[in-house]
């Protein structure tokens, strides 16, 4: 693709310098990630690292927010749903200054700022998450809540496929349909795998597109690793603003960056070991 | 007797009526219900204010986890429900989405214990006071009558964080004389009655029953004293430990395994008090289909039912 070039009409230009700008960072948080949960001994390399670029397109490029004053009236919020992913979330929000750098390396560890699971006390995070669908209701209540006081904010949410499995995720997909919540973005990481296996084989998803817009969702369908695609969806998602919310179905590679890592279920839940994470971070590197 | 029972009047009518009055004074107040409007009184507050209403169609578990993002945004939630369906389908996003983050979210169920009636056991919802009173956070109140019940949402809606409250189907007598009269304190028992003999402590519609077999047990020679407990959690542990008579008796339309009586036997036990308790509740059984005044009977839960239960031990004693 020659520079400027735009994926979608009215799109704002992408320079190509800030897609490899992008693409450093998010080596560096991949590096974090697998550093921290190696240090941690436990935690969920595979669906952090897939679901990494979203976040660091999100808040590198997209959001409009403030690490100085994480609770600024008017702010993008980002809700993690699939909150098991949080090593993604807390190595960007610490590499943008929200907390210490330190506290990384303190992940999951009695007395740590830096929980299993994402909580409220943690500065940057907005949502208490990780207990499957329920980011996502919380996400439409915030957009609902910011219609409310007349914002002009946008609110994104992050699913993983195998969370849309959950009953509350339709729920919560209905109501957000239901009350034209044109100011939410969500995000599938569509790895197709969940702990169990492959998603088609444990409980079939597909097709993820089809029944989003059955809610009354505009759905689109990226490469979640491709900066390009994310950041010029994410734009005509929010130049859309005709009462419906918006859907990206984002496919991506569990374990994106570790080739060891990649598209193994194995990493779906466990840390890598002393070998395996000297391994890593040399690719990371 | 200090208290005289009034006429039957509706707690759900008096949250309906709070909740529109409040809305006028509070323009961050905004109400979520689950299908139910009509018989939680919320459509009050619907019709009153529609735009800061919101029906979220029979989904309870998504309607408290959107309860929680609306309150991150700032507004004071009121999510309205059947007692079954708020404490026990939605259960978890309560604890993790509520209280956990501690937003300020007011869980007001309607249609709690067996006098929910012909409905059946299904409806009937007799264990919501033992699962809530579990999560850190949560604070549960069971409001006393009418008047109290406007005074009980007028605190929630002006303190932060997330409560739960509980009322019946049925309307029941007036305890209090007005809403200055049954001005709630919070984590505070209230005597409504002294007696030597004998310590009543009831909470919620079971109140006006228990003045009932208190009257009965007065015709015997029996004095009771007698304290409504509208906040089960914080459990009002100062009275507690006060009590001056060694038979206590509680009274609540929720299992006795968990409720008003676990708490209270938790405190008698914390403090190695040398007391007697007698748990009068729903003896761990589901319930059964029939008109309220009948169940209450059947279950030993009307006056003359914790009448007899009482002097029944009294004879053991």
């Amino acid at each position: 693709m020659s520079k400027g070039e735009n994926l979608m009409s009215g799109t704002p230009y992408i320079k190509n310098t800030d897609l490899e700008e992008l693409k450093t960072i998010a080596k560096k948080i991949r590096y974090n990630v697998v550093k921290m949960i190696g240090l941690a001994k436990s935690g969920h390399p595979g669906g952090s690292l897939s679901a990494t670029d979203i976040i660091v397109a999100l808040y590198y490029k997209i959001m409009n927010h403030d690490p100085k004053n994480p609770e600024k009236k008017g702010r993008d919020i980002f809700v993690l749903s699939k909150g098991h992913a949080c090593p993604a979330l807390y190595a960007v929000l610490a590499e943008l200054g929200y907390f210490d750098k330190e506290e990384l390396w303190k992940l999951r560890k009695v007395g740590a700022l830096l929980q299993g699971h994402p909580s409220i006390s943690i500065p940057g995070v907005e949502a208490s998450t990780g207990s499957l669908g329920q980011g996502f209701s919380v996400a439409v209540g915030i957009a609902l809540g910011c219609k409310l006081d007349g914002l002009n904010n946008t609110v994104y949410v992050l699913l993983g496929d195998g969370e849309c499995q959950e009953g509350q995720v339709w729920e919560a997909a209905m109501a957000a349909s239901h009350y034209k919540l044109d100011n939410l973005i969500g995000f599938v990481d569509r790895n197709r795998l969940q702990i169990d296996g492959c998603t088609e084989d444990v409980m079939r998803l597909d097709d993820l597109k089809e029944k989003f817009k059955a809610f009354g969702w505009d759905v689109f369908e990226i490469d979640g690793h491709n900066f390009k695609e994310i950041i010029n969806t994410v734009n005509t998602a929010k130049s859309l603003k005709n009462g419906r919310p918006k859907m990206i179905i984002a496919n991506t590679i569990k374990g994106k960056g570790v080739s060891f890592m990649e598209d193994n279920i194995g990493f779906h839940g466990k840390a890598p070991n002393e070998e395996q994470l000297e391994k890593a971070l040399k690719e990371l590197s | 007797m200090k208290y005289k029972l009034g006429e039957k009047k509706g707690m759900r009518t008096a949250y309906g009526e709070t909740l529109v009055k409040l809305g006028k004074e509070l323009p961050n107040l905004v109400v979520l219900d689950a299908d139910l409007s009509g018989s939680t009184k919320t459509a009050m507050f619907a019709k009153a204010f529609p735009d800061r209403f919101f029906n979220v169609g029979i989904a309870e578990q998504n309607m408290m986890s959107m309860a929680a993002g609306l309150a991150k945004t700032g507004k004071i939630v009121f999510a309205s429900t059947f007692a079954m369906f708020a404490t026990g389908r939605a259960w978890e996003q309560i604890r993790n989405s509520i209280a956990y983050p501690n937003l300020n979210v007011k869980i007001v169920a309607t249609h709690s214990g067996i006098t929910v009636g012909e409905d059946g056991a299904t409806h009937q919802m007799t264990e919501d006071i033992a699962i809530m009173r579990c999560i850190p956070n949560m604070r549960v109140i069971s409001p006393t009558d009418y008047y109290e019940t406007k005074s009980v949402i007028e605190w929630c809606a002006r303190n932060e964080g997330p409560v739960y409250v509980r009322m019946p189907r049925r309307d029941t007598e007036t305890v209090f004389s007005s809403e200055e009269d049954a001005k709630f304190q919070f984590g505070k028992g209230r005597i409504l009655e002294e007696g030597s003999d004998l310590t009543i402590v009831a909470t919620g519609e079971m109140v006006p029953e228990a003045i009932k077999a208190l009257e009965l047990l007065k015709e015997d020679e029996i004095e009771g004293q007698l304290i409504s407990m509208a906040t089960i959690k914080p459990i009002d542990e100062e009275m507690i430990v006060n009590f001056t008579n060694d038979f206590i008796i509680s009274i609540e339309d929720h299992n006795i395994i968990g409720g008003l009586g676990s708490a209270i036997a938790e405190v008698i036990a914390d403090h190695g008090l040398n007391k007697r308790l007698l748990r009068i509740g729903i003896r761990d059984v589901f319930g059964i289909s029939g008109s309220a005044t009948d169940l209450l009977k059947y279950y030993g839960l009307d006056g003359e039912g914790i009448y007899r239960r009482i002097k029944e031990e009294l004879e053991k004693q």
